[in-house]
């Protein structure tokens, strides 16, 4: 514990007063000595958020003066200073691999792999900074890509050998693997010797860390992995849809799926410095699952998947700069669960928004056409010698209130179907009782159009599908507003042009609905 | 030990000797099949009988114990191209974001080489096999939006795309309106008048004997095989369904464990 407070003091001096986010007991460590085992094992499962919260002034994109945020912002995205630019190009690339790599894991329903992959390299990390004695990207990339397959192996070893499934061997190795890595990072950090700065970096993610090196790695794996998915497109997609298929084309499936899962090893390893152990998984799955609601073509779910991993990574390194250098996994991750958000509401297939909307819309177009076949009734029942309405009337054969009649109404007179004629005792037509109503000749074939769906609907239940004539009428309510007019073309080849329905009431002619 | 039929006029497929396990469990024992050319051929027995991994086995998408399969005279690795197959229509997600017309182009893949994206003319061959199977105004769909009828007719297209002279199906007729199956029935006699071989994995005895003019009746082993008329008898039909299947799959059973035990011990 006394090697830690030395290091949060050498952070200190770089601190701005008032913004201290140091935990009070780091004041005073002799306290910690008397701890019994209990509450000092509390103290280490805090231990990761604390070495993020002490030391995350240390790192900073740049030199931040005291400015305001808008100047800031300026200062962030003008580039100036190289730091905020190996920031941007870092967290940039860390998204597109993930988008890109995230994208068949969703579709392969193998979110979790993700997850586990990135628990699992962190005992690899710690083992890659004890042997390079520092935080050397290549030792640490080589150390966590053989930990990372390692979990992946031995999640793969438990289910073929035990009836244990999938899910729990996951659950059980991610969890494992990460307990040893925390322990592993925590000896590190007690240790005496060594330069054991940045490690604490790979817990929650700080885009400020990332080296030139670690941007080298990256670039490398990044082109890696985009030239690998351009080239091998047709086979990823093949195993991802149809593994048996695949194998049965003469596809080297194995070799295929193992190159995919060792691109996303080597993708969570590069991303562990900027987005951290912990959310590195929500940066593979967010991105792609947000792409997957708004697209069903494989090709746009991978565009849009990168362009969403890199602006929440952007987001990301861009929220960190402005919040003094807060951890940066979790921003970049805020910014993919807001694009998710609002892919779930607004996306114009799938998304609540536009589901809501498009209901809405049918009910007022099923609204109003049940009001026109209710004027067509009223005319039918004066055998279409009367050609306009009382509103009272039409509330009476819709079954509806006075007012939400004149509802419709205005809604038929809007839409051009109808017109209102004035009452006797006033000069222009208003919506009261004593207003009526006439079909105008669009009004008046729409109408013939719904009767005859209905009717013809019928006749065809009660016919072809041998419905007894008494229970037709329901269901014919429904689909008179659903018929396309290529399936009543059929329906009346079927039926052979019939004239009445089964209650022996005309049906409306096709000539009466083009007119 | 016999070896695939030489000369001119290899056949279709043989197999020989077939034995094939899960975790040292044996499904299939000592296959031993040849299909004549033009033939369909129809494999029944009751459910886990070792159907679907017939067929898998031939393709060698299963590790095989023992044994050896011949694609017209060839391993199948080597007439890859000369194999079609249909799996079950449950095995993969049909939500995948891929259209009707993706999934009948992924039939040429066999074709293609590596690196090598399908072309105009591999786009015609799927869009003429999609309007075979009646699914052309629908190639544009994605394939959760299609029925289960229709989604079978995709993958049967998928099928022709491959341009194959051997087919593989597996249950092609499980879950499709009538009208899918006859149409699939059409298009298997149509391949079949084109001296194309088919090997049908189906479930349904009633309707077996009228599809196929070969019957392969398995339970584990080869209960019988040969012309429909010889197979299809009650005694057949008894021992593949019947009480014996029990004592069979129970011995296969003891057997694994004693020689599981017998590892251990050395």
């Amino acid at each position: 514990m006394k090697g830690r407070d030395r290091s949060c003091g050498g952070a200190k001096t770089r601190l701005r007063p008032g913004t201290a986010l140091l935990p009070t007991f780091s004041h005073r460590p002799e306290r910690v000595d008397r701890l019994s085992p209990p509450s000092s094992f509390r103290i280490l499962s805090i231990l990761p958020f604390l070495i993020v919260a002490t030391s995350a002034h240390a790192a900073k994109i740049g030199e931040l003066a005291d400015t305001s945020w808008t100047d800031q912002a300026i200062d962030f995205w003008s580039f100036q200073q190289p730091a905020v630019l190996t920031a941007v190009i870092g967290t940039a690339l860390i998204g597109l691999c993930c988008g890109l790599l995230g994208s068949f894991l969703v579709v392969r329903k193998l979110a979790l792999m993700g997850d586990t992959l990135s628990h699992a390299v962190l005992p690899g990390v710690a083992a890659g900074f004890i042997w390079s004695a520092s935080k050397d990207p290549l030792a640490i990339f080589i150390g966590a890509t053989i930990a990372g397959i390692l979990g992946v192996a031995m999640v793969n070893w438990i289910k073929s050998t035990t009836h244990l499934k999938e899910d729990s061997a996951m659950g059980m190795v991610l969890a494992g693997f990460y307990g040893i890595g925390i322990c592993m990072t925590t000896m590190i950090q007690n240790l005496a010797t060594g330069n054991k700065s940045g490690l604490d970096k790979f817990f929650f993610g700080q885009a400020a860390a990332l080296s030139s090196g670690d941007i080298q790695l990256l670039a490398i794996i990044s082109v890696f992995t985009v030239l690998l998915i351009i080239l091998f497109y047709k086979e990823f997609l093949a195993i991802s849809f149809d593994m048996g298929f695949a194998g049965a084309v003469g596809l080297p499936v194995r070799a295929l799926h193992y190159t995919l899962m060792a691109l996303l090893a080597f993708a969570v390893v590069v991303s562990l410095q900027a987005v951290g152990v912990v959310l590195v998984s929500a940066l593979l799955i967010t991105p792609a699952a947000a792409a997957y609601l708004l697209t069903d073509r494989m090709r746009n779910m991978l565009l849009l998947a990168a362009l969403f991993g890199i602006a929440s990574g952007v987001f990301g390194a861009f929220i960190s700069y402005l919040s003094n250098n807060l951890p940066t996994g979790p921003f970049i991750v805020l910014g993919a669960t807001t694009l998710f958000i609002a892919a779930l509401f607004c996306g114009p297939r799938h998304g609540i928004l536009p589901k809501v909307i498009r209901r809405r819309r049918q009910r007022k177009r099923i609204g109003m056409e049940n009001t026109l076949k209710a004027i067509f009734h009223l005319c039918e029942d004066t055998a279409f010698e009367q050609k306009e309405f009382k509103l009272k009337q039409l509330a009476m054969e819709r079954n509806i209130g006075l007012t939400d009649a004149e509802r419709e109404t205005n809604r038929l007179a809007k839409g051009g179907f109808a017109t209102l004629i004035a009452p006797p005792d006033s000069e222009t037509p208003n919506l009261s009782g004593k207003s009526r109503i006439q079909l105008t000749d669009t009004g008046w074939a729409r109408a013939c159009e719904i009767v005859r769906n209905h009717r013809l609907w019928e006749l065809y239940l009660s016919q072809a599908a041998s419905y007894q004539s008494d229970h037709v009428h329901d269901d014919a309510e429904e689909i008179e507003h659903l018929l396309g007019e290529e399936i009543v073309q059929r329906l009346e080849d079927r039926l052979a042009n019939p004239i009445q329905d089964p209650h022996g009431r005309l049906i409306p002619g096709r000539d009466q609905v083009r007119a | 030990m016999s070896t695939p039929s030489p000369g001119k006029n290899p056949k279709p497929l043989e197999i020989h000797d077939l034995t094939v396990a899960y975790n040292k469990r044996p499904v299939l024992y000592g296959i031993d099949m040849v299909a004549p050319k033009g033939s369909i051929i129809g494999v029944v027995g009751p459910n886990g009988a070792g159907k679907s991994t017939l067929i898998k086995a031939v393709m060698g998408l299963l590790p095989t114990a023992s044994g050896w399969v011949s694609i017209f005279g060839k391993t199948f690795k080597k007439n890859v191209t000369r194999v079609g197959y249909v799996p079950q229509r449950e095995s993969v997600d049909w939500d995948f974001p891929v259209s009707a017309l993706d999934v009948v182009l992924m039939g040429r893949y066999g074709h293609l080489g590596p690196l090598k994206r399908p072309s105009k003319k591999d786009r015609e061959i799927a869009r003429a096999c999609l309007d075979k199977v009646k699914m052309l105004p629908y190639a544009k769909r994605q394939i959760s939006n299609l029925s289960g009828g229709q989604q079978q007719r995709v993958f049967l297209a998928r099928a022709l795309a491959q341009e194959s002279d051997l087919y593989l199906m597996d249950e092609p007729f499980v879950g499709v309106d009538a009208a899918t199956e006859h149409a699939i029935i059409d298009i298997l006699r149509e391949l079949q008048s084109q001296g194309k071989t088919l090997i049908v994995v189906h479930h349904d005895l009633t309707t077996a004997p009228e599809y196929f003019d070969r019957i392969l009746l398995l339970n584990m082993r080869i209960i019988a095989y040969g012309k429909t008329e010889d197979v299809f008898t009650f005694e057949n039909l008894q021992t593949a369904y019947g009480g014996r299947l029990s004592i069979l799959s129970e011995v296969a059973l003891q057997r694994f464990r004693s020689k599981r035990e017998g590892d251990l011990k050395r």
